[in-house]
């Protein structure tokens, strides 16, 4: 028949729909392996997943899913901030204001801070939650060191993302906690105050007026604060997830036990079967499906959708039931009482309640280090991927965490009951006050706890003869004294930070 | 004699190509080097967005004596005897909260509970060091000025 531009023309228009979506999707739904691995591999959202996946990857006790709702929760995050954007106001004048337009005034704008408010919540204590369990499966092992150190970054950047964007609404918390915390920035100086060098080399006051471009928490420190909350953080962060995950895929997928690969077929059985293999996708030799892999195609991506909609059912459901706090407005003159900073955060605080340089920054600088270093200082290669490598580790993590438990609640019920130097020495610690301001802010219980940690996990490593005993050790005290210290300045820390059996005690105070 | 020259000489030279190579490496990563200094400068202020720290604070026969008078705003507590005038910092040196003076004379920090007697002292809690007494001083109009950034010893007084 001859050529018909108009017929043709006509038979486009009907095909319209289908044609411009096989130009955008260049294949249909996936029935076979081949096809399913096609969609990951060519597919540009999907590619960062591998086309076949292990089955033990794919099981809830491996992981948890809690990477993955991590994940989530910064997508959230980024959606909603980005919205948030829209209305919030940077500067000292307008601030609280905006935060207040938002709740009251912007369509939708309260659901959207309030899910914003309780995914940055979410996001730190499941980034806490993934790194022990990544911890506890032994996922830290060879060749996943580095992998390990880059979550380490994304745990820090994670905290603070969420410190920066605690000064934003410009309220009473905002600013006496981000007021507390740059002074914590700021605490060196407190050492060289002592030392009396400060006036040839400051670093304290260098870090804190770099953070606040100012002495004191006002609208240079209000825009520094922004800036890094909405745009250098986050894209820190996102650049080093992609790492993240590339690394996931170049280690070889998930940490797994070595029972979920195959044994390595003998070369009889692939020579006179790796044919049959390739048609029915089955080795006859273990009766498994080629190296006991899936294809990603659909279960991986089922398993992310699934997870990441558990996680936006339990943040609406919080933010319809509870809103975001937002205190009175700053006020520069009256400090909260108590001023407390965000509840993963509230250890830290305890900590600097000893000693604003021992606990704002040498702790929280030997805990970076130490979880830095764990992959490097525990290399046994053995029971990788399986829940505290088996019995032994379990009683080992069991009897950490009850001696942990039981040193830290002593500990703290000590300090509380007999003070430190300063109440067993008030003259001597009067007299020599600069030398007792260094020996307070390296012996204070923060160090004690530290000191119990590093002791411990020394023990262990010479009684079971294993470094992986040892880190065990060491992790557990470690989350056992971050939960008991956030539990106690939550609950038992009021006005003064004094000690309170609950918030009934608090005294009245006026404003 | 030629033997120890060609000791001396290093075993393997480095060849025109590897050295022009690594210089062109090293110029590239100086000068990166040399930007990064210069970019961090900028967030480093070289002037403080912040008021005098010189300021009035009143004459000096406004300040009864025997009398402790706040000066909320300025963070000051300003103690006036027989002796003179002295004017006490309200600030924690701990982490800069705003001490309180409580019924019995002592103060208190309601961030982390460091506590300081009627003339500033550590009494007990983490702070560093006692509340900073600073400088009085008589302005040419008459009135009493407070340099908030001249630490004095305890309980300097100005006399007129």
């Amino acid at each position: 028949m001859e050529y018909s531009a108009m017929r043709q023309l006509l038979r486009n228009t009907k095909g319209l729909f289908r044609n411009f979506r096989e130009s955008m999707i260049r294949h249909g739904r996936p029935t076979t392996d081949r096809a399913r691995t096609q969609t990951v591999v060519q597919n540009f959202f999907l590619h960062v997943h591998s086309a076949r996946v292990n089955k033990h990857s794919l099981k809830w006790t491996t992981t948890v899913g809690m990477g993955i709702m991590t994940t989530a929760l910064f997508l959230i995050l980024v959606v909603t901030g980005i919205l948030l954007m829209l209305y919030y106001k940077p500067s000292v004048l307008t601030a609280y204001d905006s935060m207040k337009d938002i709740h009251f005034v912007v369509p939708t704008g309260r659901i959207m801070r309030n899910v914003h408010r309780w995914a940055a919540h979410g996001m730190v204590a499941l980034v806490i939650l993934h790194m022990a369990r990544v911890f506890y499966t032994s996922a830290y092992k060879p060749p996943r060191e580095f992998n390990w150190v880059m979550g380490i970054m994304l745990l820090v950047i994670t905290f603070a993302l969420s410190f920066t964007g605690y000064l934003l609404p410009w309220d009473q918390l905002a600013f006496w906690a981000i007021t507390i915390g740059s002074s914590i920035a700021g605490s060196p100086q407190d050492l060289t105050d002592a030392l009396g060098i400060t006036q040839y080399f400051n670093p304290g006051g260098f870090i804190k007026e770099g953070l606040l471009g100012a002495h004191f928490v006002g609208e240079e420190a209000l825009i520094r604060f922004y800036t890094l909350h909405v745009i250098i953080l986050p894209i820190v962060l996102s650049a080093i997830l992609g790492l993240h995950f590339w690394r996931i895929r170049k280690d070889g997928g998930l940490a797994r036990p070595a029972s979920a690969d195959p044994p390595a077929p003998d070369d009889a059985a692939i020579e006179n079967f790796d044919l049959m293999a390739v048609i029915y996708e089955r080795t006859p030799a273990t009766d498994q499906e080629v190296e006991n892999t899936v294809p990603s195609w659909p279960r991986v991506f089922r398993l992310e959708i699934i997870l990441t909609l558990a996680v936006l059912f339990v943040l609406v459901g919080l933010s319809l039931c509870f809103d975001a706090p937002l205190a009175e407005q700053a006020n520069p003159d009256v400090p909260e009482n108590p001023a407390k900073a965000p509840w993963y955060f509230l250890g830290g605080q305890e900590l600097v309640s000893y000693s604003a340089f021992g606990g704002g920054v040498v702790i929280p600088g030997i805990v970076v280090l130490g979880l830095l270093l764990i992959p490097y200082l525990d290399r046994e290669e053995e029971d990788v991927g399986i829940w505290f490598s088996g019995r032994r580790g379990r009683r080992v993590a069991a009897v950490s965490a009850v001696f942990a438990t039981l040193v830290g609640v002593g500990l703290l019920a000590f300090t509380v009951k007999y003070g430190w130097l300063r109440e067993w020495l008030p003259d001597l610690t009067q007299r020599y006050s600069r030398i007792s301001q260094i020996v307070i802010m390296f012996f204070n219980p923060g160090m004690m706890y530290v000191g119990v940690c590093a002791g411990w996990s020394i023990i262990l490593v010479r009684l079971t003869n294993s470094t992986r005993m040892g880190s065990i050790g060491l992790f557990t005290c470690f989350l056992v004294f971050f939960v008991i210290l956030t539990y106690f300045a939550t609950v038992h820390r009021g006005p003064n930070w004094d000690f309170f059996w609950s918030h009934a005690d608090w005294p009245v105070v006026e404003h | 004699m030629s033997k120890q020259e060609t000791k001396a000489r290093p075993e393997k030279p480095v060849k025109r190509r590897d050295f022009l190579g690594l210089a062109g490496l090293w110029t590239f990563f100086g000068t990166v080097v040399a930007i990064l200094i210069g970019m961090f400068k900028l967030p480093m202020p070289s002037v403080f967005p912040e008021a005098d720290s010189r300021f009035p604070i009143g004459k000096p026969e406004e300040f009864i004596v025997g009398e402790a008078k706040s000066l909320p705003s300025r963070r000051l507590w300003v103690f006036s005897d027989e002796n003179g005038i002295a004017a006490m910092s309200t600030v924690c040196p701990h982490l800069g909260c705003i001490v309180k003076r409580e019924e019995d004379g002592i103060y208190t920090c309601p961030c982390h509970g460091s506590t300081f007697d009627a003339i500033g002292k550590v009494l007990g809690g983490p702070s560093p060091r006692g509340l900073i007494w600073v400088e009085i001083s008589l302005g040419p109009d008459g009135r009493l000025v407070v340099d908030s950034k001249v630490e004095v010893t305890s309980q300097t007084r100005f006399t007129a």
